[in-house]
């Protein structure tokens, strides 16, 4: 009797591991047509990043309440639903999970790196195309065996981009010998930003130092650097430590140009620094503010308008991701993740608020970053820089 | 049919039901790719609120480091499997990380485990992020950046398995002669050492048990999700675990399981909430610890022996 | 030779501000044996209430340094009485437990309320920079080194030389015999929390104003670091949290200056482990044997 069931149990519980094993998931993602365009917004509302997160679905909103206030696109209007991450990448997979099978066409967010990497297979395999405004990590689309990874784009340019583009800045226009580098060094975009800027500049790198997210002291580490000669400190890192770093190094008489990347990128810098502070400061930006491409003065004046504050970069991408969807989605047919998916792959031209751009083969957008020079925390000159 | 064997029998059987119910659930597509993320994610919460129950319920070792050792068996694993994408690299994945788990529990925990409470519990804390920006700093690690591209070995099935596992091996632990000795260093530490308990020998035992499960649910955690970064292993990573352990009850296994498939549960369907969950989270732990300290399940444990008593009655009445 | 003295001066700065927190930190677990994992976040809400204070209300330093100490107290007053005041016959796993529940909420609630965004602090007090030749010290490191010591000295006044003091340390050597005493021990506890968590405040505010930024989560990691320093230079002795505190800032240092910045933050966790293995009682502090 008890070895029968037992027999019984193992060759039951056999056979539902086989089919289990067999068993296909069943597809989601809505194939039918649909009136609306729906897009989810996958971003880190709450947790440590979420000052991204927030600001970039403000701009997503905006863009959004935009275009359906012209209409919609071919007599669609979008429905946007967000979602929070809460700064965690496992939450961000699930979400992206959630979101295709309540019907999503197109996921766009979040905003980090990681993020947008774990979101990815769970894109791939409902088969709906992920938009990051500023996933900038350079794996984000691209596999390390060097294939693109399907569903997943991005508006924002990648790290080995910006940093290679820092690097030119540096050797050419300012005209610097020695660098050092203090970087951050618990964020992907910290690290790729500077490896980047060390294969690139021509110069010497006399020395690299770390911090690390919510650093507020920089005192020792930017004392052993004010020992050192050099011409240039490039801060890849983002504007909440950058402020402080600005700030610090100053007060210190470090009065070398200090360089940094689009993480600069919020009016927060110069107030954590000090305006006095910010002089000699110069970062890659998305767009200017005193650039003549009317674009950017509407979207800015209509950010101002709902939102009561300047738009950071991370807006200003989350925006035109949004736009570039709309691109993408005029002139289909049919409206499915996967048409979409393909309309994205030839967008071409694509004129945005933070430049004009098409997708290269690795969905990555080519377009040329700004770099923008402070001085006294105003902006007063700036430098386009083109792709390679 | 000895008793004994009739509760492993209604063990197994409700093990292989359960089984069985996810599995006719996810064929008949009433549980749909979400649902079954969410599925992962309790069975690997699973591992985790068991064996850390094993450190501070059973040994009475406040841990606040457990998702240090979680980082440990996921980047083992993480790493082999990127080299070895099939199964066999999963396997030496998981054997991999327990084992470095096991090592590095027990280089640390011979300085800590001396320690009593508090400070045992930010030694821990302590541990746990020297293990994360140890992390942060290798090359094989790659840093920040985090791996990724690891292949997708782990399914629903193998996580139902290896947690099943997990299970059986605290509860023998438990009712075993050694977990009796480890339950008597939680109760009285001094008296059980004046019995002849070598107590430090049966915290390190727990603490090893518990710190290798941690390793072996990493493992899961990186062949399903792809990505590991190593900001996912914080202090509050090691909280929310802890949560499951205190809610569920400190000492008592189907307690924290329990406690593990209800916040899971509460987590898939509080989803738009998320940033009050984790206030939610914080309240609960306050409210449990002032007005019910040992958690809703208390020590106790759902036994199936319990079942035939109950039966018996039943029967008898009848 | 300049650049490591100007070193030393950038970790007395960094030591005092950690010697402010771990003050508050060592006086709340001397007396209830408690690590107060939210003493953080007090430091953290004494920062906010500065800030909010000098935003919407115009004033100055001091105004704000006041208003802020008296809602830290406040806050530690309630937070004693509602989570740890039931548990003080429970384990110290169950307590302590409590504490990071408490933490958590406040971390979070702040989170959830003002928004994880850092903001930079008001500059109500112009930074001057002094050079002294040999290194260069800026007005609010002053301040803050300053106020360090100076509450370092009244603490040590309060604790041994008013009733309140005898009081306290009554309380803190058997809570049962001093209440048979005629202690009131509640009073006693809540007093000391009120102290405690007033100096965190006052320590929020002016790192606030030190490093002007602040943010929901800024209390966490300073709150165990501060932490540590108590145990490093003897928990519930109250020059022992001062030298800890200027310890630990100068070892942080000195390991950013001459060694690895990466490893900053681990080095400060393994000299915790290292001073419990070595020492328990901390640097200042008598070994007392366990009783049965």
């Amino acid at each position: 009797m008890t070895k029968k069931r037992w027999f019984m149990g193992i060759t039951a519980s056999a056979a539902m591991l086989l089919a289990a094993c067999s068993a296909e998931s069943v597809e989601e993602g809505s194939s039918e047509e649909t009136d609306t365009i729906n897009i989810a917004g996958i971003f880190e509302q709450s947790g440590p990043v979420a000052a991204y997160g927030t600001s970039e679905l403000n701009g997503v909103q905006l863009a959004v309440e935009e275009i359906n206030e012209a209409g919609g696109v071919n007599g669609k209007e979008f429905e946007l639903t967000d979602y929070d991450t809460q700064s965690e990448e496992t939450e961000a997979a699930q979400l992206a999970t959630r979101a295709a099978s309540e019907g999503a066409h197109v996921l766009v967010g979040p905003a980090t790196s990681g993020a947008a990497m774990a979101a990815a297979p769970s894109a791939a395999a409902a088969s709906v195309p992920l938009v990051s405004p500023s996933a900038t990590a350079d794996q984000v689309t691209v596999g390390e065996d060097g294939e693109v990874t399907p569903y997943v784009f991005r508006t924002s340019f990648k790290d080995s981009f910006q940093g290679i583009a820092l690097a030119n800045f540096a050797d050419n226009e300012l005209g610097a010998e020695k660098a050092v580098i203090l970087g951050d060094n618990s964020s992907d975009y910290g690290v790729g930003l500077a490896e980047a800027f060390t294969g690139e500049f021509d110069g010497e790198i006399v020395a690299t130092e770390n911090f690390t997210a919510g650093d507020t002291d920089f005192s020792a580490v930017l004392t052993s650097l004010a020992d050192q000669e050099f011409d240039v400190l490039f801060v890849p890192g983002y504007y909440e430590e950058a402020g402080l770093i600005i700030r610090q190094a100053r007060e210190m008489g470090i009065d070398q140009p200090i360089l940094g990347p689009d993480g600069f990128g919020n009016e927060q810098l110069v107030e954590l620094a000090g305006a006095e502070n910010v002089t000699d400061v110069y970062y890659s930006a998305h767009y200017t503010s005193e650039g003549d491409n009317p674009n950017v003065s509407e979207f800015v004046s209509a950010f101002e308008e709902s939102y009561g504050s300047e738009p950071d970069m991370f807006a200003a991408l989350a925006y035109d991701t949004v736009y570039l969807v709309a691109d993408a989605v005029e002139g289909l047919d049919e409206v499915t993740p996967e048409a979409i998916r393909d309309a994205l792959r030839e967008v071409e031209d694509f004129e945005g608020v933070t430049g004009t751009f098409s997708f290269d083969d690795f969905h990555n957008p080519v377009k040329s970053a700004i770099v923008v020079e402070l001085e006294n925390g105003e902006e007063v000159n700036f430098t386009e820089v083109q792709p390679e | 049919m000895s008793k004994r064997m009739k509760t492993i029998l209604v063990w197994v059987g409700a093990a292989i039901l359960g089984f069985a119910l996810i599995q006719i659930a996810i064929l008949t597509g009433w549980i749909t790719r979400y649902y079954e993320m969410t599925l992962m994610l309790i069975l690997i919460n699973i591992m985790l609120a068991v064996g850390l129950n094993l450190i501070v319920g059973i040994s009475g070792q406040l841990s606040l480091g457990h998702a240090g050792f979680m980082a440990i068996g996921a980047y083992t694993t993480g790493i082999v499997t990127k080299m070895m994408p099939n199964l066999g690299g999963f396997a030496l994945g998981i054997l991999g990380g327990v084992v470095l788990s096991g090592i590095v529990a027990y280089i640390v925990g011979i300085p800590t485990l001396r320690l009593k409470g508090d400070y045992l519990a930010i030694a821990t804390l302590g541990v746990g992020e020297i293990i994360r920006i140890t992390i942060l700093n290798l090359d094989i690690t790659n840093g920040a950046r985090g791996l990724s591209g690891i292949p997708k070995l782990a399914t629903w099935y193998y996580a139902y398995i290896v947690a099943l596992l997990i299970i059986l091996v605290a509860a023998n632990y438990v009712n075993s002669s050694p977990g009796r000795a480890t339950i008597s260093v939680r109760e009285d530490e001094i008296a059980a050492e004046s019995l002849g308990i070598n107590t430090k020998k049966y915290k390190m035992i727990a603490f090893m048990i518990g710190t290798m499960t941690a390793a072996v649910a990493g493992s899961f955690h990186a062949t399903y999700y792809q990505l590991i970064v190593p900001s996912q292993f914080d202090f509050v990573r090691s909280i929310d675990i802890l949560i499951m352990v205190v809610l569920g009850g400190m000492g008592s296994l189907t307690g924290s399981i329990f406690a593990a498939v209800f916040l899971g549960l509460l987590n898939h369907f509080l989803a738009d909430y998320g940033a009050f969950r984790v206030i939610l989270y914080a309240i609960a732990l306050i409210l449990v610890m002032i007005f019910k300290p040992s958690g809703l399940f208390g020590r106790k444990e759902i036994k199936a022996s319990k079942l035939f008593n109950w039966k018996k009655k039943e029967a008898s009445r009848s | 030779m300049s650049s490591f003295m100007q070193q030393v001066i950038n970790g007395l700065s960094l030591g005092s501000i950690y010697a402010l927190i771990a003050l508050g930190y060592t006086m709340v677990y001397g007396i209830i044996k408690l690590i107060n994992f939210a003493h953080g976040e007090i430091f953290m809400i004494g920062a906010f209430v500065g800030y909010a204070t000098i935003q919407f209300l115009n004033v100055g330093l001091v105004p704000a340094l006041i208003v802020a100490m008296a809602a830290s107290a406040l806050l530690g007053v309630i937070i004693e009485r509602v989570a740890y005041r039931p548990l003080r016959k429970s384990s110290r796993i169950t307590a302590l437990i409590t504490a990071i529940g408490v933490s958590y909420l406040i971390q979070n609630g702040m989170i959830q309320w003002v928004g994880p965004n850092v903001r930079p602090f008001p500059q109500v007090l112009s930074n001057v920079r002094y050079d002294l030749g040999l290194f260069s010290i800026s007005s609010i490191q002053l301040i803050i080194f300053g106020t360090a010591i100076v509450l370092m000295v009244a603490l040590q006044l309060i604790v041994h030389r008013t009733k309140m003091g005898k009081a306290m340390r009554a309380v803190s050597m058997d809570p049962e015999a001093a209440q048979l005493m005629g202690i009131n021990v509640n009073h006693v506890i809540s007093f000391t929390f009120m102290l405690g968590s007033a100096l965190a405040g006052a320590g929020g505010v002016l790192v606030g104003l030190f490093y002007n930024t602040i943010n929901p989560m800024m209390g966490f990691l300073p709150g165990l670091k501060a932490f540590i320093a108590a145990v490093l230079g003897g928990i519930g002795i109250i020059p022992g949290a001062m030298l800890g505190g200027v310890l630990i800032g100068l070892t942080e240092t000195m390991v950013v200056a001459y060694g690895d910045s990466l490893l900053r933050d681990a080095v400060v966790f393994v000299i915790l482990i290292l001073i419990l293995l070595v020492r328990p009682s901390g640097i200042l502090g008598k070994t007392t044997k366990e009783k049965v």
